[in-house]
């Protein structure tokens, strides 16, 4: 991590820019250096970015405008939502022009026999929801930044939440989505009607993390709230213990829609600061939800709660109302707020693995941890086995980041040797870019090449992200280097 | 016949026109394979199994049916349409959905992981073996439905599903079928052939009863589904209710999925340029020689 700070000297009078400002007006245009200063970061720990021009366009069109005007300069384009991805994907490389969805906010259309919304990109997760809420329905992906992650964020990066282990991760919720190529043609992909002519495109653009293209509207499948939800919390006295009762509630043929792990130092760091009845004496404890209709939710509950019993829980706590429910989960998703009180910086990781090696690897990122001299805490899905271990410091102590860095790796290397995957639901980015080798062999890369390929052959869309260099068509250590006229 | 990936690999090669070959069930969706192909067979099989991870490693060639019957001595099964002799990979690759999507979700979101033979003759995997996974481009979602054009399955992981404790087929006639569709919770299909609705409940006894209780109109429980006409057509779930008997010729249409089952061909579904050239860039670089299931063709399916 650089502390300084980069810019290129991006002028308004370069042709690139006055043609953006021709097409889109002053006021979506911004070359000022904070409006790029704060395009040039996500909240992942790279800082080494640097935004030319960041249009603000209103309209599909205008997104085309950008795109082509881009291609046009020779330039590259990163669209960008909130800003909120953990890996990387939005920081851009190279001063490309920086599309920012955030104007482009609407809730279009709500169809409830289809079950379908029309949204914009810029909008937000959980406005989706609140908007839906009276109707009885809800958007189901949930991730723990949903009150500012964007539905354009969510597509592109294939997003997850803890009620994604039932329902499904993003891909499943979207039927279609409207994108400006990187040639700044407009294609529908996808659609409302089930079966569509021709290959999955629509799938295969969800989680493209920018990589192909821009989606200007999306038409997300919204879920009926369910009649019926449990909220069980189960403490245990071991971790190891906690790990096991996660494999014996799914081997028992139930999938709750949540079923989320914290360690004790998670626990007490939430404890401090949400006070939300977690038992600080516990070593783990399970955050397990089951919903759907009463009867089938009251059974699951009881089962839930007789395995946990069997496999060693301490307390079996069940929510008895909405009040406590809120409160457990007000616990869970405010966690990464509570850990400031411990160290001022963190570095979220996402890995899967198969349930069957949780135990293992939750073993190995401690003893990882330990030897690096980091703090580690542990709070993550369960039950799809999507950790996140959560590794916290100080990154002003000298020496601190390459302990970061070397003990991230090490994490990532423990996951796949278990035969788990990079990540879960952050995506690769640029963060694990450098890690696809370690995943994928040379024809299955080359294989993700020829997707990129076919729908940005110039290579123009979000360049070095995802691909490794081996099989970039970007020039990604020129698109790292300092470029020219740099102040800052 | 093969029952290893090794043996598929050589089998398919690196030249030459060559089609898959599973069930042969769904051999004329998209067009007939070009006579000259040579045909080969994917590995039959289940690999690896292992309930409490909710996921299955088998051979492509396998038949649905078998699969499902190993899947269910744990009580589990996968959302893929079973049909008399259809194999996993060509279910994979038609990617059709059955008429329990409204309650199981589709057929595409059960794959995880592909190990496929490419128009290079390379085994390459997309995907990978957990449930969640996120790394790079998806390329499972685009081997779906892609009629073997794309790569030639050899062996998956698919997600399997828990079945339900309980499940019921019940007939019934109302005025407007998605009342039925809003009013019940444990639905996995409604069906409706412009006057009788049919509805598949699953889930816990107790919810099924409710359920029942709860549908307007006098329901019966019968043994199973109407026949299917055989030609698919696919709409607005919300248009169902509008639809045109005398296009479509006596159907049965899926509420609040939009698949319908007509007795009369499905007329040609306009493809705008941008999107066939699209399909088409994706085709060129997969498989520039068009070697790989040579006159099928996903644009025309
Ligand atoms: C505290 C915290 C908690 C989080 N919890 C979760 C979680 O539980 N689950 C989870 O999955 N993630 C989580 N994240 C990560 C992040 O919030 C998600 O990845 C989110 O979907 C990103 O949305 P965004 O609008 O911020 O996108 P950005 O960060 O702005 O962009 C993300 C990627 O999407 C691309 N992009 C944005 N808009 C478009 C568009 N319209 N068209 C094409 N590409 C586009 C960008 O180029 C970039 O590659 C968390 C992050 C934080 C900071």
């Amino acid at each position: 991590m650089r502390l300084r700070r980069r810019q290129a000297a991006v002028v308004p009078d370069d042709p690139c820019t006055a043609a953006l400002v021709d097409a889109l007006g002053v006021h979506k245009v911004k070359v000022d250096g904070a409006s790029r200063y704060l395009a040039a970061r996500d909240a992942s720990v790279y800082r080494d970015g640097a935004a030319g021009p960041v249009c603000y366009p209103e309209t599909a069109d205008e997104v085309a405008a950008c795109v082509r005007i881009a291609a046009r300069h020779d330039r590259a384009v990163v669209p960008r939502g909130a800003g909120t991805g953990l890996a990387g994907g939005t920081v851009p490389l190279g001063t490309p022009v920086v599309i920012a969805t955030t104007r482009m906010n609407r809730i279009l259309d709500v169809n409830l026999d289809n079950r379908v919304v029309w949204v914009e990109p810029g909008v937000i997760n959980l406005d989706l929801t609140r908007h839906l809420l009276p109707m009885g329905f809800h958007f189901a992906p949930d991730p723990s930044s949903q009150q500012v992650c964007t539905i354009g964020g969510n597509v592109a990066n294939n997003s997850g939440g803890p009620h994604c282990l039932a329902y499904g991760v993003t891909s499943a919720h979207v039927v279609a989505v409207d994108v400006v190529l990187p040639s700044g043609e407009q294609v529908r992909l996808g659609g409302v009607e089930p079966h569509q002519p021709g290959y999955d495109l629509r799938g295969a653009f969800v989680g493209s993390e920018g990589l192909l293209g821009i989606a200007t509207r999306v038409a997300v499948r919204i879920t009926p709230n369910p009649p019926a939800v449990a909220t069980l919390l189960l403490s245990f006295d071991d971790v190891e213990k906690a790990a096991t009762a996660v494999g014996a509630i799914i081997a028992a043929g139930m999938v709750p829609a949540a079923l989320e792990m914290m360690d004790s130092r998670i626990i007490a760091a939430v404890e401090h600061h949400v006070h939300a009845g977690y038992p600080l004496d516990a070593a783990a404890v399970l955050l397990v939800e089951v919903d759907g209709p009463a009867a089938g939710v009251a059974a699951d509950a009881a089962r839930v709660g007789e395995i946990g019993r069997a496999h060693g829980a301490t307390e079996v706590r069940e929510a008895v109302d909405e009040h406590e429910r809120a409160l457990l989960w007000k616990g869970r998703k405010g966690a990464f707020g509570a850990i400031a009180v411990i160290k001022p910086d963190y570095y979220l990781h996402d890995t899967v693995v198969p349930r069957r090696a949780l135990v293992e690897v939750l073993t190995a990122i401690y003893e990882i941890a330990a030897r690096h001299d980091l703090i580690v805490l542990n709070v993550f899905h369960a039950g799809d086995g999507n950790l996140h271990p959560l590794l916290v410091f100080d990154g002003r102590e000298p020496g601190t980041m390459p302990r970061v860095h070397a003990a991230g790796r090490e994490i990532i290397e423990a996951s796949l040797a278990a035969g788990g995957v990079l990540s879960g639901e952050h995506g690769i980015g640029v963060e694990k870019r450098d890690f696809m080798n370690l995943q994928f062999s040379d024809d299955d890369l080359d294989a993700q090449a020829r997707l990129k390929a076919a729908f940005d052959p110039h290579c123009r869309a979000n360049p070095g992200k995802v691909i490794p260099a081996s099989h970039s068509c970007a020039d990604i250590q020129a698109l790292q280097r300092v470029p020219d006229g740099v102040w800052g | 016949m093969n029952d290893d990936l090794a043996g598929f690999v050589a089998d398919v090669g690196p030249s030459g026109p060559v089609c898959v070959r599973g069930g042969g069930t769904q051999w004329h969706v998209g067009g007939a394979v070009a006579s000259a192909a040579t045909t080969v067979w994917a590995p039959i099989g289940v690999v690896e199994y292992e309930p409490e991870e909710m996921t299955v490693i088998v051979g492509a060639g396998t038949p649905v049916a078998d699969l499902h019957v190993q899947l269910a001595l744990a009580g589990q099964r996968t959302n893929l349409v079973e049909s008399p002799g259809s194999s996993v990979g060509g279910a994979l690759v038609v990617g059709r959905d059955g008429v329990h999507t409204l309650g199981r979700g589709r057929a595409r979101d059960a794959l995880l992981q592909a190990r496929y033979v490419s128009a290079e003759g390379a085994l390459v995997t997309a995907g990978g073996p957990t449930v969640k996974n996120v790394t790079g481009f998806d390329l499972c979602r685009l081997l779906v439905g892609s009629l073997g054009t794309l790569g030639l399955l050899g062996e998956v992981i698919l997600r399997t599903q828990p079945i339900p404790a309980a499940a019921r087929w019940l007939q019934g006639e109302v005025d407007d079928p998605r009342v039925v569709a809003r009013t019940t919770r444990t639905a996995s299909a409604v069906l409706w052939d412009g006057t009788t609705t049919w509805v598949h409940l699953e889930g816990h006894g107790t919810d099924l009863d409710t359920d029942a209780a709860a549908l307007p109109g006098a329901f019966v429980e019968v043994d199973g589904p109407p026949t299917l006409p055989t030609h698919a057509w696919s709409m607005a779930p919300a248009e169902l209710v509008d639809l045109d008997p005398s296009a479509t010729g006596p159907f049965v249409a899926e509420i609040g999925v939009g698949t319908v089952h007509a007795t009369a061909p499905c007329p040609p579904v306009a493809v705008p340029d941008a999107l066939r050239r699209l399909n088409q860039s994706v085709r060129d670089r997969f498989d520039p020689d068009r070697r790989l299931n040579p006159g099928r063709d996903p644009l025309a399916a």
